[in-house]
């Protein structure tokens, strides 16, 4: 039986979620799991963007930022309640991309790099300094979703951990389905054209600016959303969720991955985020480590692990 | 008016070295074009090897050159190792490559070295000289002079020289330059071993100034980045010029705006000269071939 | 499309369940520790956790803790909230520790409470701010000084020298923030007004339009610093620099001789509230603390080779007093550990006497702070 691309990613995931679980011998591997999901989907949203659409952003935790520290503010100081803070926060990024992405969208390369990287380092400067509102770099607590209380008045005892474990589990899955949906449309295949060629594509007829602009706005509330979920997990946030560190980390799941795909940028979260947790014993080294596992990666196999391990198992391009 | 002055005196040391580390980002960009993201690290292997080999008792200027032999052989490792087997490689991926290795430079330096923080002596003292009401240190003036001397020779150099003008050439259009003979590969090399050295100088001048530890590069990286892309990314009076304007801009900025934006002056700045001038105040127009 | 991305998560699943080994439960008493060792913070993280190691190999040498042999499993966050998080619930649920000493920084502590009051575990926290102790939770302590305690022992000496109005540049780290604030929202309790306020990223490499700004305001007397790591000695060189003679107040964020060795000649003078383990030899031979004291900075600066840390003194004094506590409550139960730790009374440690109660886990008061100046190149006691 030949699956879809689509398909088939969409029931791996989903197997994943319904069976790792019974291979955890404490809950902590819950933790670990929920951040992957977490990670996977801001980089499912970056995979849109730069895998997609072509387009790079080094800059993009600063929506991660937007959407963490609205989940910590929002409740507090609008009196919304979280679910809507987290949507709030979401359509606040939605309109920072659209304002912003005109104008960048129009560069492209390093410039595009460069211009990107400095948004980002301005919303967390910001995050920094505005202490009287954001708490400074010391952070700021962040009021709790509820879900744990109000299932277990449904007589659905959790762990904190478990729970945010099906959440971001869920909340990825749905997100992968919607970014499959949009790589399969005419919105898709726009946006691989532009990537191929924006001179061949604009001559098709296909709008450049407004599809860049598009993905850019939906790869931006990904991302919003992503730090939502990362500020309710660990119910506190601070400035680095913005951080250049944390766009690097993003971009870099994404790439090793395999940037050209929901799976790739899935298996690249995975990488990335459980690999230090299985290389304690080496924590000295981490940095040497990620470092070296970056360039090796990117030299080797240039399109990203899932790609070239694809090629490599089965002797032909997926 | 002294105020300004000491404004003026403070950005324009802190620019020396955002134009050296922008000029490095420009040899390596002219010479491949790769952004080298790991730019800032050479600054911090001149300055943390200097320190660590003073104070195990060799002379500063010893200690110095050494530094500056050390982190030749990084750069051109880094070349030969990390740049030049993905040649052709698409822009991100040439990226992350270069971050990687800067990431692994620092965690490196983070073993060999230690976490705290070094410096050894300035060349000639300590003792601020005034000029106008405001102060300049003896080193900020080495910082000055070594930043022109440095121009200076490199103006010279590809000017004057055979290889320099290799240099342009191949900067200019590599496919051509190799018809004419000019060994490329070479080109390539010499230039990351010549954009390390410079790095490593500037760290070896401006750590009596303003210290140095394992982590000092990624900071220097970006704003040398954000100096070159101003000036023009591949011009090196853009990198000059563009370095000091944003040392100067963040000055400025403390001293008149805010302290605590200091840093995003220089992000506006960039920002805003990538909405109306892409190219930057020197660069090429460039012209995208269908 | 095949299953090949199957296979290959498949076989990163494999390689995630590889590495989790359950530990067969034995007689130990198993602490664990998150600490910023490596990152922005690791000047804080790194000598704490060479001062756990340390101990807990003395304490082994000497026969373990109510006769068991202690393991510590040590993580590094390098400071973020995130990564300590997941390694607090790592200790908590795979490595079943029993008690935690961490949290360099304020973020990655607060992001860390809930885990360890969820999981009714103790916790000694090694972070300044005094949000980690304000309000009390039942299982959380603290042992460095709060920020706030540092400027009102050093308002307290600015009062007796007659100093009514001053500047301050702070850096914006966590620490110099902090600091900042509190000493903004106690200053006025002095008789001191604030008359020029400035700021400097942690990064920076030349302070002096701020300073310069200070020294045009009118009417300072004295100048404060809260920072830590590398801006305050830049700070120093560029006051000498531009001439600045008005005294020079320090925070203990740089309570370290290395701060005296990058700043140089520009440290004379340089007043700053610091745990008395800056002034080891200076204190009187009747001071309760000075054997403590002598102890710890031979024994660190014997193992290390590198120059005793204030901070290393914090989880000194976290691990001296949990392991009395695990001795009192004869007992690897966590909740016996806990109350006999907040029994705690007048224990003498490195940082100060600390005397714990339901209502403070913090124990320490201002007699704790000792106002030490530089003179020749090194700190002496004045009071």
């Amino acid at each position: 039986m030949r699956l879809s691309t689509k398909h088939a990613t969409l029931l791996l995931l989903l197997a994943i979620l319904a069976l790792a679980p019974l291979l955890f011998p404490s809950s902590f591997y819950y933790r670990v799991f929920a951040l992957i999901f977490v990670n996977a989907l801001a980089v499912t949203g970056l995979v849109i963007l730069l895998g997609f659409a072509g387009q790079v952003s080094l800059g993009h935790a600063g929506f991660a930022g937007i959407g963490a520290y609205a989940s910590a503010l929002a409740p507090v100081h609008l009196g919304l309640p979280p679910i809507l803070a987290l949507l709030f926060g979401a359509a606040l990024s939605a309109l920072v991309a659209f304002l912003i992405g005109r104008p960048i969208l129009r560069l492209k390369g390093y410039t595009l790099a460069v211009a990107t990287l400095g948004f980002g380092i301005l919303v967390s400067m910001v995050l920094r300094n505005e202490a009287w509102l954001t708490g400074g770099p010391d952070g700021i607590s962040v009021p709790a979703l509820g879900l744990k209380d109000g299932l277990k008045d449904l007589g659905i005892k959790l762990k904190t951990a478990e729970l945010w474990y099906w959440v971001s589990g869920i909340v990825l899955v749905l997100g992968a389905w919607l970014a499959l949906n949009l790589q399969h449309s005419p919105s898709g295949r726009a946006l691989r054209a532009l990537h191929d060629s924006e001179v061949a594509a604009k001559t098709l007829g296909v709008d450049v600016a407004f599809f860049k602009l598009k993905a850019f706005v939906v790869s931006a509330i990904y991302a919003s959303l992503s730090g939502s979920l990362l500020a309710l997990m660990n119910g506190f946030v601070t400035p680095e969720v913005a951080g250049f560190l944390h766009s690097i980390e993003l971009v870099t799941m994404a790439v090793l991955g395999g940037a050209g795909s929901v799976v790739g940028g899935f298996f690249g979260s995975v990488l990335l985020t459980a690999l230090p947790q299985a290389l304690t014993f080496f924590q000295e080294y981490k940095h040497l480590l990620l470092g070296l596992i970056m360039m090796l990666v990117m030299i080797f196999m240039t399109e990203g692990l899932v790609p070239s391990l694809q090629r490599r198992l089965l002797g032909r391009r997926a | 008016m002294a105020e300004l002055l000491q404004f003026l005196l403070s950005g324009v040391t802190v620019g020396a070295i955002y134009a050296l580390v922008a000029l490095g980002f420009t040899l390596i960009y002219n010479a491949s074009e790769v952004v080298n993201f790991a730019q800032g690290e050479f600054v911090m292997i001149g300055g943390m090897t200097t320190a660590f080999l003073y104070a195990a008792g060799l002379p500063v200027w010893l200690a110095a050159l050494l530094a500056i032999l050390a982190a030749v052989l990084v750069g051109i490792a880094l070349n030969k190792l990390a740049v030049e087997p993905a040649r052709g490689a698409p822009v991100l991926a040439l990226i992350i490559i270069t971050i990687g290795a800067s990431i692994f430079l620092s965690g490196t330096a983070e073993i060999v070295f230690d976490k705290q923080f070094h410096r050894f002596p300035a060349f000639s003292g300590d003792s601020p000289i005034a000029i106008g009401g405001a102060t300049i240190l003896p080193q900020s003036l080495w910082v000055l002079g070594g930043a022109m001397a440095i121009f200076a020779a490199l103006y010279l150099f590809f000017t004057r020289t055979l290889l320099g003008r290799a240099v342009l050439a191949t900067a200019n259009n590599r496919m051509a330059a190799k018809l004419v003979g000019i060994n490329t590969g070479f080109v390539m090399t010499f230039s990351f071993a010549l954009s390390a050295a410079i790095g490593a100088l500037a760290g070896v001048l401006v750590t009596p100034i303003t210290f140095t530890s394992y982590d000092v590069g990624v900071g220097l990286a970006l704003k040398g980045f954000a100096g070159a892309m101003l000036g023009g990314m591949g011009s090196p009076p853009g990198a000059l010029i563009g370095g000091l304007a944003i040392g100067l801009a963040e000055a400025l900025t403390a001293g008149y705006i805010s302290s605590d934006y200091k840093d995003a002056a220089a992000f506006i700045v960039i920002l805003a000269v990538l909405f109306f001038m892409p190219q930057g105040l020197f660069g090429a127009k460039q012209v995208e071939r269908v | 499309m095949t299953f090949a991305p199957a296979k290959t998560m498949a076989a990163a699943l494999v390689a995630v369940a590889a590495f989790a080994l359950t530990q067969p439960a034995s007689a130990e008493v198993k602490l664990g520790s998150t600490l910023a060792v490596t990152g922005p913070a690791s000047f804080l993280g790194d000598p704490e956790a060479k001062t756990l190691k340390m101990l807990v190999d003395q304490v082994n040498a000497a026969g373990g803790i109510n006769g068991e042999t202690v393991t510590l499993i040590q993580y590094d966050d390098a400071a973020n909230p995130n990564n300590a998080r997941t390694f607090a619930t790592r200790l908590v649920e795979d490595d079943e520790v029993i008690a935690v000493i961490g949290g360099s920084t304020t973020g990655a502590t607060m992001a860390m409470i809930p885990i360890f009051e969820d999981a009714e575990i103790p916790f000694i926290s090694l972070a300044g701010a005094v949000v980690v102790i304000d309000p009390v939770k039942e299982w959380v302590f603290k042992t460095p000084h709060t920020d706030r305690m540092a400027c009102a022992k050093i308002f307290e000496d600015m009062q007796t020298q007659g100093i009514a109005k001053i500047g301050m540049i702070s850096g914006t780290g966590g620490f110099g923030k902090s600091m900042r604030g509190q000493c903004l929202d106690i200053v006025g309790d002095y008789g001191i007004e604030v008359v020029a306020d400035e700021t400097y990223g942690p990064k920076d490499a030349d302070m002096t339009p701020q300073l310069t700004k200070i020294k045009n305001s009118e009417g300072v007397q004295a100048v404060l610093n809260p920072g830590f790591g590398q801006g305050p000695a830049l700070v120093t060189r560029n006051y000498a620099q531009l001439g600045m003679t008005q005294p020079l107040y320090q925070s203990h964020g740089v309570a370290s001789q290395s701060f005296i060795d990058l700043a140089g000649e520009a440290a004379e003078g340089v007043r700053m509230a610091a745990p008395s383990l800056l002034v080891a030899e200076s204190l009187a031979a009747d001071d309760p603390q000075r054997a403590v004291v002598l102890a710890y900075k031979t024994a660190y600066e014997g193992e290390t080779g590198q120059p005793v840390s204030t901070f290393g003194g914090y989880a000194y004094d976290a691990f001296m007093m949990l392991k009395a506590a695990i001795e009192k409550a004869g007992s690897d139960d966590p909740a016996a550990i806990r109350d006999a730790l907040e029994a705690t009374s007048g224990y003498v440690g490195v940082t100060g006497e600390f005397s714990f109660s339901p209502e403070d886990h913090l124990g320490l008061d201002l007699s704790a702070f000792r106002m030490v100046e530089v003179k020749d190149g090194r700190f002496v006691l004045i009071d």
